[in-house]
């Protein structure tokens, strides 16, 4: 059976906001193996403590279409100078619909001379890939891609 | 066994920004697969990566269950003197897995 993330969204709203009905609650416990954008949401604000998230200055690249989402090559580089007054802290990334919305946490300082790193994901599903920086300054930069997964990772049976 | 890949360049000019590329091999099992028995096979990831040069702490990574099998990590350093840089994986059962690269900087 297949239900549109909407429709789980909605639900889960209505049971964050106390005007769950009853049938709403089984559709929550019986997919826990998935995200959703609310928790990719509140990832965020974690990470963040609810500062105001800017959309720029990050950059993340990520192939949009992807064939194997067991690896997925992933680079993330912030436009920003490195100088011991004023530089990239961390970056972080998220995902919109693995079972977890963290991906990774990266710890950078001034001496690091270029804001970048480069990894390799995981992803269940066709979705939305999130990178935040964090400024020594404390503000927050961000930007998000989009990929497509024509083989999903985690699905399968081990053995 | 785990193993470890790491590609530090082996000389660099003083202030040069150099790249540094870690590989560790490791299964990062996500906790979230099951057996055909439905069993659900536990999670066995490294959570932490660390990189310190000369003692000093440069780098830190905390790593989830998205991260792919055998985590490959690059990253970025300013070096202004020579020594040794020190590389820690930490994880689930344990693991505990260091590896180590000297730069000359001339």
């Amino acid at each position: 059976m297949h239900r549109s993330p909407h429709s789980t969204r909605r639900r889960f709203l209505g049971l964050a906001g106390g005007a769950a009905v009853l049938g709403a609650v089984p559709i929550v416990t019986v997919q826990p193996a998935k995200a959703t954008p609310e928790m990719l949401a509140s990832a965020i604000r974690n990470a963040t403590n609810g500062a105001t998230v800017k959309t720029g200055k990050v950059k993340l690249d990520v192939p949009p279409l992807v064939e194997n989402g067991n690896t997925v090559p992933l680079t993330v580089s912030v436009n920003h100078p490195m100088a011991p007054e004023d530089h990239v802290t961390s970056i972080h990334i998220f995902n919109e619909k693995n079972p977890q919305p963290n991906v990774a946490n990266f710890q950078l300082g001034p001496h690091s001379g270029r804001a970048q790193v480069s990894t390799r994901i995981r992803m269940a599903d066709s979705q939305q890939i999130v990178a935040i920086a964090r400024l020594s300054d404390g503000s927050f930069w961000s930007a998000s891609v989009d990929v497509v997964v024509t083989l999903a990772a985690c699905t399968e049976e081990a053995i | 066994m785990a193993s470890a890949l790491i590609n530090v360049p082996a000389k660099a000019k003083r202030g040069d920004i150099i790249e540094i590329k870690t590989l560790m091999s490791h299964i990062m099992e996500t906790g979230y697969r099951h057996l055909a028995s439905g069993e659900i096979v536990p999670r066995d990831i490294v959570t932490s990566f660390a990189c310190r040069f000369n003692g000093k702490e440069i780098f830190r990574a905390d790593l989830f269950p998205a991260i792919a099998a055998n985590p490959f990590i690059t990253f970025f350093t300013t070096v202004t003197e020579s020594g040794k840089f020190e590389f820690e994986w930490i994880g689930d059962r344990g693991l505990s897995e260091t590896a180590s690269a000297s730069i000359t900087v001339e």
